[in-house]
């Protein structure tokens, strides 16, 4: 087996993650489905331990010392997910609850409010669900705004020519596209995707849960209009999400739910809205979980993104060519430029049965259509595929052990 | 290798030669062209699907026939019920299926008739709590199929 570059100490980093070395079902665990939510560092469970032993108030509200500290610590968060996303300022950064509500906020307050009727959103074939349901909801809002579809091809990836047709025909108002699919790994080309949105009038936005994980992205280089990724999938806690919106559109957005923290004043009848991100944070937020998102943000800076990065293209590179050996086994999608994400089925097993099989040797993948059911028809493969994807910790040798199962698992189902 | 060896007796219990054998080869399945009573079962998390076709006569399931696609369990456990309903009451067969969840539940092998000993091949999903649905799916789409309804789901 061929050494990985050592710019990453993996065994080094497995030892802070407690769960990495715990057993199932008597077997070394080999955690193959970061894709779905990632493992969990020390750093991160300490974290929320000690905001809740040391540092926890309600926030934004008590004027007295402990409600200020965990204020600060609160926004401490807001402005490390600025940093990590390279936003301007921490206004631009509003906490949700997941990758799905920021999609949900955005359809529903910029989508209702600023696009017009007989504008159209454009999503890919390729959209997990949380970036397909909630403008099929908004279409069919009766506002008279459209939804289309930018095709996938063959190999996997965004097909920019069906891309420049859809926005020839003038009536684009948002589009919005993964910024890498969560099954077929395949990595967007978002800097050019939005240029030609905004030559095109349209604004962009992108699904970043999958590659804000996998790689340092620069929102401004990119030039995106809203960008969103969640924090289980980034070693940090599940229940909070983050969705960077540019200064100038968040202004003009209307909240997307009521409540308090994000009002300016408020009479029996009516409310004004406070100032972005508070308008789109109502009610006490995910405190303990910012805490989590901080640490987890300042875990993977100090391992740095780039060497995340060139960990994970040799671990694409040793999967690519280890599956390829496995008889019978057919990848979905290959696209040139792709994170850590293989879906592929098998010929002589379902993925249930697979997933089933190779729990018993302690491999979790996941099986089923990953949310991402338009994709599985389109490449004709409605029963599912099977999925295994890679984190920072994730070792060659796991690889292997899958590829090894996936023959074994061949024989007992052949 | 003995991890191997071991692991795959672990899950004979799950995927017995019967189910295995149903499981690639499963039996009475076509489409139905003129039949009494259908219906299609979904597991939409999963994407399992069986659609069921049954001939009736003098009160009697006559035939009983199935299409579909998904996991060798889902697919086992609808080939096994072709095989095992055609000659029983509708209300007997609704029977067999509650005798079919109760083994999926409880793990309890019942071999008191020998369609119900066959039926036991699929008790082994009881140590798998995510694939007890993919062994009701067809007798679902049974219940419904008997009731008039045309869909049914395990989920």
């Amino acid at each position: 087996m061929d050494a990985l570059p050592a710019r990453l100490d993996v065994a080094r980093i497995r030892e802070d993650f407690p769960i990495l070395s715990t057993q199932v079902r008597g077997k070394k665990l080999v955690f193959l489905d970061s894709g779905a939510s990632a493992q969990k560092p020390r750093a991160v469970i300490e974290a929320m331990t000690r905001c809740m032993e040391t540092a926890y108030a309600n926030v934004h509200r008590g004027a007295y010392h402990l409600s200020e500290v965990a204020t600060a610590n609160f926004e401490a968060a807001r402005e490390a997910a600025q940093r990590f996303l390279g936003a301007a300022t921490p206004e631009e950064i509003v906490f949700t609850r997941n990758s799905t509500e920021a999609f949900n906020l955005v359809a529903h307050s910029f989508g209702r409010a600023l696009l017009k009727r007989g504008q159209v959103v454009l999503v890919s074939e390729m959209e997990h669900h949380a970036n397909l349901v909630p403008w099929q909801m908004l279409r069919d809002a009766g506002l008279g705004i459209g939804l289309r579809f930018i095709r996938v091809t063959d190999a996997g990836e965004l097909d920019l020519d069906d891309y420049a047709r859809h926005l020839a025909q003038g009536d684009v108002g948002l589009v919005s596209v993964t910024h890498m699919s969560n099954v077929l790994g395949t990595v967007t080309p978002a800097a050019r995707i939005a240029r030609m949105a905004h030559e095109a009038g349209a604004r962009v936005m992108f699904d970043g849960s999958q590659a804000a994980v996998h790689r340092a992205v620069d929102v401004r280089a990119i030039d995106a209009d809203f960008y969103a990724f969640t924090g289980h999938k980034l070693y940090g806690p599940t229940g909070i999400g983050v969705l960077y919106g540019k200064r100038e559109l968040l202004d003009a957005m209307p909240p997307f739910q009521g409540g308090g923290d994000m009002i300016e004043t408020v009479t029996l009848e009516h409310s004004t809205w406070a100032a972005p991100p508070a308008r789109f944070e109502p009610g006490t937020p995910a405190i303990i979980e910012a805490a989590g998102l901080l640490a987890a943000i300042e875990y993977v800076n100090t391992i740095g993104m780039e060497a995340i990065e060139a960990h994970e293209r040799a671990l694409v590179e040793h999967a690519s060519a280890t599956l390829a050996q496995v008889p019978g086994l057919t990848l979905l999608g290959s696209a040139q430029d792709r994170g850590g994400v293989f879906a592929f089925s098998l010929d002589v097993a379902h993925p249930h049965d697979l997933s089933t099989f190779l729990d018993r040797r302690g491999i979790c993948v996941r099986a089923g259509r990953h949310c991402a059911e338009p994709l599985h028809a389109r490449f004709g493969l409605e029963g599912g595929t099977s999925r295994a994807s890679f984190g920072l910790y994730t070792t060659a040798e796991e690889i292997d052990a899958l590829a090894e199962a996936l023959v074994a698992a061949r024989k007992f189902f052949a | 290798m003995t991890g191997q060896a071991a692991g795959f007796e672990e899950l004979r219990d799950l995927y017995q030669e019967v189910i295995l054998d149903h499981g690639r080869k499963p039996r009475n399945h076509f489409r139905m062209e003129v039949f009494d009573a259908s219906a299609r079962g979904d597991n939409p998390m999963c994407g399992d699907r069986v659609e069921l076709f049954l001939a009736l006569a003098d009160g009697h399931i006559s035939k009983a026939s199935f299409i579909g696609r998904g996991c060798a369990i889902s697919q086992a456990s609808a080939s096994l019920l072709t095989e095992l309903v055609p000659g029983l009451t509708p209300d007997a067969a609704r029977a067999m299926g509650a005798r079919l969840r109760e083994m999926a539940k409880t793990g309890a092998r019942d071999d008191s008739t020998p369609a119900l000993e066959r039926l036991s091949a699929l008790s082994g999903v009881h140590e798998f709590p995510s694939r007890v649905k993919c062994a009701t799916l067809a007798w679902h789409a049974l219940d419904a199929a008997l009731d008039g309804s045309k869909e049914a789901s395990s989920e």
